[in-house]
């Protein structure tokens, strides 16, 4: 899933100054699963946006609404009945929701909430964990099914550097060592002999490098009348 | 012989070589190379230029070897994968040729959160190996990674670094084995203060007939202090310090601590030459430069050969 942070409360009422009225927007997808930007998240936050604008002798006037979700402009959509009634969007969803939310209604100030992280894991309950990075062109075959492009902090392809200690890494004492994660799952599934082939130089074009990606089914698409 | 460099001149000679590190000055100030210079001046056989290392911001590794180059010596230049990406890097590469820079020494580089710009992004488009390989088939091949031919091929002696102590330990000599199937010349390793492990090392690495297809350097610092040696042991990630080292600093009255040092570091070249496949001593003396000399003296090292 996608995961992402809240914004610091400072930070959202500084973008949100000056509006009185405002439409905040949750998401019902990955956000709410990562407890970031659900249902839930949202009244949290109506509520300490209200609090601080009293505080403050001020005012606010918060529409709370979560969508199924802010990637798809049918559920979008559904806001149009009462989108015109507020000065501003915050949203609250991935940075992907933010974007298209935006895009719907173009003449709309739209906000982040979200500091919108990495695709990742829960772990347990309350803790998410990175493990890809959309690289295009996945090499987990190679690597005993653990990513070295989002879980090396240098994203080697053969590593480990010499920095791997106790099987952390160099960089974070808590994170472990994706090489040592690698040679680990090798030698439990008996592939030790894969540690030694040199990964070639990886083709980034498939990644973010080439450029924004599109994915085109030309099977499904709706045809358009001519 | 690949290439005109130093010490593959006297490896193939079948000599003991010595080499040792000058750091770049966070400066602009060539005089700051110098100085360092000749302290190393006629001592060592090569000298290893660093590229920012620990991340924090210097004098680039490039402009620095060719200061030294003038200076006389056959730098050893470092390069890593953190701040460039492939075109950048085999640009460098025929750069520094042209520029009659001889050694090549291929390295990860450290996170960029260890130094002053931890902000920084990284690039790491090749790994360490991979750049090894890149310098080979410039080198060899007379091909870029994009397949066309150059005009002009760099000749460089290309090494790389190896730490026998880091994790997972039953994969490090097998690491080794890559660097060399990549292309590696020479090695220096991450300093030892634990001989009987890297002899266990060397050991397998002698099984695989790596020490016959690569020259191994083994590296040494200098310890200055006990507290330095609990410093290191602590936190330098794959750094092996063994107790009895620590104890035996700290048993000697602080002001004699760093003479101690220095002797454990002779009496540990010693050590290390005896070991079947060392092919050469590589001394690291961060900012203690000036004891380079007295190190090597000591260890019977001196004088150089020509
Ligand atoms: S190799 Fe690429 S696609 Fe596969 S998990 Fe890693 S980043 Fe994702
Ligand atoms: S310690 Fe491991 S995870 Fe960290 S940078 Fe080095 S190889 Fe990558």
């Amino acid at each position: 899933m996608i995961v992402g942070n809240r914004k610091p409360l400072e930070e959202i009422l500084e973008m949100v100054k000056p509006y009185k009225k405002i439409l905040l927007l949750g998401c019902n997808e990955c956000i709410t699963v990562c407890a970031a930007g659900g249902e839930r998240e949202v009244g949290v936050l109506a509520s300490e946006l209200k609090l601080s604008r009293a505080k403050n002798g001020g005012e606010i006037e918060i529409k709370e609404h979560t969508l199924e979700r802010q990637c798809d402009f049918e559920y979008i959509d559904q806001i149009k009945p009462f989108v015109d009634d507020y000065e501003a969007i915050v949203s609250m969803a991935c940075g992907a929701g933010i974007q298209y939310t935006a895009e719907r209604f173009p003449g709309k100030v739209v906000l982040p909430a979200i500091n919108t992280t990495f695709l990742g894991v829960t772990l347990e309950q309350g803790v998410w964990s990175e493990r890809c990075q959309g690289c295009g062109e996945c090499i987990l075959h190679l690597t005993g099914g653990i990513c070295p492009v989002a879980r090396c902090a240098k994203s080697l392809f053969n590593g480990p550097c010499g920095g791997s200690s106790n099987g952390k890494c160099e960089v974070n004492p808590d994170t472990p060592c994706a090489w040592q994660l690698i040679v680990d799952r090798l030698k439990e599934l008996g592939q030790l002999e894969n540690y030694e082939k040199i990964i070639e130089v990886k083709n980034w074009s498939t990644s973010r490098d080439g450029g924004p990606r599109t994915r085109v089914r030309e099977d499904l698409r709706i045809p358009k009348d001519s | 012989m690949k290439t005109k460099s130093n010490i593959e001149r006297l490896l193939e000679k079948g000599e003991f070589v010595v080499t040792s590190e000058c750091g770049p000055p966070r400066g602009s100030d060539a005089e700051a190379v110098r100085k360092k210079g000749n302290l190393l001046k006629e001592v060592v056989d090569g000298v290893n230029v660093t590229d920012n290392q620990t991340s924090v911001v210097r004098m680039s590794s490039l402009a620095s070897c060719v200061i030294l180059k003038e200076m006389g010596f056959d730098p050893i230049w470092q390069l890593v994968c953190r701040d460039r990406n492939r075109i950048a890097i085999q640009s460098d590469i025929l750069g520094a040729a042209a520029l009659g820079i001889n050694n090549i020494l291929c390295l990860s580089g450290d996170h960029q959160s260890f130094g002053d710009n931890p902000k920084a992004k990284n690039v790491y488009d090749i790994d360490s190996i991979q750049l090894i390989h890149t310098v080979k088939t410039l080198r060899d091949e007379g091909k870029f990674l994009g397949g066309d031919e150059l005009k002009g091929t760099p000749s460089l002696f290309i090494g790389a670094a190896e730490n026998p102590f880091a994790d997972p330990y039953e994969i490090r000599a097998m690491r080794l084995g890559k660097k060399v199937k990549a292309g590696c010349d020479f090695i220096q390793t991450q300093c030892i203060y634990n001989v009987e492990k890297f002899s266990k090392w060397m050991g397998e690495v002698r099984e695989r007939g790596l020490h016959k297809q690569c020259a191994i350097l083994a590296g040494v610092t200098p310890l200055k202090s006990a507290g330095m040696a609990k410093y290191m042991k602590k936190n330098v990630p794959g750094m092996d310090v063994p107790d009895s080292l620590i104890e035996r600093l700290a048993a000697v009255p602080k002001e004699n601590q760093a003479q101690e040092g220095i002797k454990i570091c002779v009496e540990m070249i010693r050590q290390l030459k005896e070991i079947e496949g060392v092919r050469g001593v590589h001394i690291m003396a961060i900012e203690w430069e000036e004891k380079v000399a007295e190190i090597v003296k000591a260890a019977g090292l001196s004088p150089r050969p020509a």
